[in-house]
């Protein structure tokens, strides 16, 4: 596997707060990885580090073989459309295209202007003057025709309605295929990047929760309802990533890599959501203990 | 880089060339008329040009004109250069194409320092001409009447405070250190408001500091020690009945800048005023002086005091304006590895 994205005890804080602590993570090339996790968790705290806006307080991030917005060359590797798809307002949206033109070596033209064409923006019209969602495509365009090798989205469909995210996530789907482009997007909506990730990472309290191939997470994680019993004696193979007890039952949401043999337990599958919020929502988040980071194979 | 710098700059760039060229059409229109007074008549050229209130007017204007433009060039122009970028989250996107963040800021302030460094410039020239006789009468004179009004006061030296910073270099060298002190301070601040109050709020002070404590100094001042006379005696002032007297005298340089006028006793130290029996060297308001207060000078001279003067020159203003130009250059070169370094960590 080569990573786009490696980071080893990245760390960042703002005064006293820490926004990400002991981040190691690997993303790889070639994918779609879906950052997720609830509000404040870090997400755009990570992508503004593997972009290069924030300088990291501990550790390393290596971003397709370099240091992130290390140079002119560095920095065209790297899309990057900040949360509040920034544009200028007073720009038209042909400025904006020739801004894009002016500013990056590898400026795909003829794909941006097709691109502005299909969405119906108006080249004349200044930005300021853009809706949110027009505004967010506008950004959008600007990361994609730079054709970076890694793009990396925060939160890109947030201010879409329903119909301009699904032709968005088709759109970047199709910009993945052809121009083998590698992206991380983070959402807080797990149902935003099912469709479209094959990848994903679950960052909740400033941790990495677990990061992996969606497929092998999903073959790797069963929801286990029985009599009541303690969850420490299960077999160790098993782990629990969250425990619920009522009087009489036990659910557990378990991590093996091995099939379930006690008959005592009901076996069901785990949806991609369920198993973003078990491990959104465990027990021991933020608590000094070490959350589980291995990718699992 | 440079296209979008201008794309962004051009408006703001025109307002001002638009007021520069307003002023320059003024001083077209009345400048030949102030040359041709002067040439009828420079004996007369500055009592014929007081008496006139349009001029005077014009004057005032054209001087105010160049001493606020780095003022205002280091409000409009140099703090919203980048906080403008961090008001409206921009930087994001710009900082995100492949263009360095030291190269985007090199762009940047080059292309606008050098608006700022030519309108201060034309600035400076225009009003250089228009007050050219002004200057040439003024200069001609060798001192200012004891009772100047107002105007003659401004211009009785190229040196005084406000004539000095106003021609010549000298407002190119502000206007550039107003610029990168705008810079720096949204660099720092990284708020438009906070960043423009600092700006203003610093060059103030240091347009009152540099005339007061720091042009002086530039060029170590040239130092006369004379005896009190009859002759060179400027001021005579008692502070209150049979207080020591203070004095000052003139000095044989014409269009000189006088730093300071001290009296040194007789241990070659300076003290603050002759002793308290000298105010009867006091001459009569309006009359001659006479041989008692010549000789109650020479008494003061066999004594040991003495009146030391520092003072610059009138063939030094070339090399005091340029020092001042220098200093200020300087300074806009540290604020600028500043503000560079800023920059490149800002988030």
């Amino acid at each position: 596997m080569t990573a786009i994205l490696r980071a080893r005890g990245l760390g960042k804080r703002y005064r006293r707060r820490w926004a990400l602590s002991d981040c190691t993570v690997e993303i790889p090339a070639g994918h779609v990885t879906g950052l997720v996790g609830p509000n404040g968790a870090g997400k755009s705290t990570l992508l503004n580090l593997a972009a290069g806006m924030l300088a990291p307080t501990t550790g390393t991030i290596e971003v397709c073989g370099g240091r992130p917005a290390d140079g002119p060359e560095q920095l065209a590797k790297v899309g990057f459309v900040s949360q509040d798809t920034p544009t200028y307002a007073a720009l038209s949206v042909a400025d904006h295209l020739r801004l894009g033109a002016r500013l990056n070596t590898g400026w795909d033209d003829a794909l941006a202007r097709a691109r502005v064409e299909r969405l119906g923006l108006d080249p004349a019209q200044r930005a300021g003057r853009l809706s949110g969602g027009q505004r967010a495509q506008l950004a959008l365009t600007l990361g994609i025709a730079k054709r970076p090798e890694l793009l990396l989205l925060d939160e890109p469909v947030a201010a879409l309605d329903p119909l301009a995210r699904r032709e968005f996530m088709q759109d970047l789907m199709e910009a993945v295929a052809e121009h083998e482009l590698s992206v991380v997007l983070s959402s807080h909506v797990v149902a935003d990047l099912e469709r479209v990730c094959d990848h994903l990472v679950v960052l909740s309290a400033s941790r990495v929760q677990v990061a992996g191939e969606v497929d092998e997470l999903l073959a790797g994680h069963h929801r286990l309802t029985g009599p009541r019993r303690d969850p420490a004696t299960l077999p160790s193979d098993q782990h629990v990533v969250t425990a619920g007890h009522t009087d009489r039952q036990t659910t557990l949401v378990v991590r093996t890599d091995g099939p379930i043999h006690d008959p005592s337990w009901t076996v069901s599958q785990v949806g991609l959501e369920d198993l973003v919020l078990a491990y959104m929502s465990r027990p021991d988040v933020g608590r000094d203990t070490r959350p589980v980071l291995e990718v699992l194979r | 880089m440079i296209w979008l710098t201008w794309r962004q700059f051009r408006a703001q760039a025109v307002a001002l060339y638009t007021a520069l060229v307003a002023l320059a059409v003024l001083l077209l229109v009345t400048g030949p008329r102030l040359t041709h007074l002067y040439d009828t008549g420079p004996g007369a050229f500055l009592d014929r040009f007081n008496a006139d209130g349009t001029d005077k007017a014009v004057y005032f204007l054209g001087l105010a004109a160049v001493l606020a433009a780095p003022a205002v060039i280091g409000v409009f122009w140099g703090a919203p250069l980048i906080t403008r970028e961090l008001d409206s989250g921009t930087h994001r996107l710009v900082w995100n194409q492949s263009v360095t963040r030291t190269r985007w800021l090199a762009t940047k302030m080059t292309v606008v320092g050098l608006a700022a460094v030519t309108a201060a410039g034309l600035l400076s020239l225009m009003t250089t001409w228009w007050s050219a006789p002004i200057t040439r009468a003024a200069v001609g004179r060798r001192a200012p009447a004891p009772r100047a009004s107002g105007v003659q006061d401004l211009l009785s030296g190229r040196f005084s405070p406000v004539s000095f910073a106003a021609h010549g270099v000298v407002p190119i060298g502000y206007a550039v250190f107003a610029f990168t002190l705008g810079v720096t301070a949204g660099a720092v601040v990284r708020r438009t408001m906070p960043a423009i109050a600092a700006t203003l709020a610093v060059f103030v002070a240091v347009q009152i500091a540099v005339p007061l404590w720091i042009r002086p100094h530039l060029v170590t001042p040239a130092r006369l020690t004379t005896r009190i006379t009859t002759a060179n005696l400027r001021g005579f002032m008692t502070p209150a009945r049979d207080a020591p007297p203070h004095v000052t005298v003139a000095i044989d340089s014409p269009g000189a800048w006088i730093i300071s006028n001290q009296t040194l006793g007789p241990a070659g130290r300076v003290v603050g005023s002759l002793p308290a029996w000298a105010t009867h060297c006091a001459p009569p308001p309006g009359q001659p002086a006479t041989a008692a207060q010549q000789a109650c000078f020479a008494r003061l001279s066999d004594l040991g005091y003495r009146q030391l003067v520092t003072y610059q020159p009138a063939d030094r203003y070339w090399t005091l304006q340029w020092a001042e130009t220098a200093m200020f250059l300087v300074a806009a070169v540290a604020l600028t590895a500043l503000c560079v370094r800023r920059v490149r960590r800002l988030a």
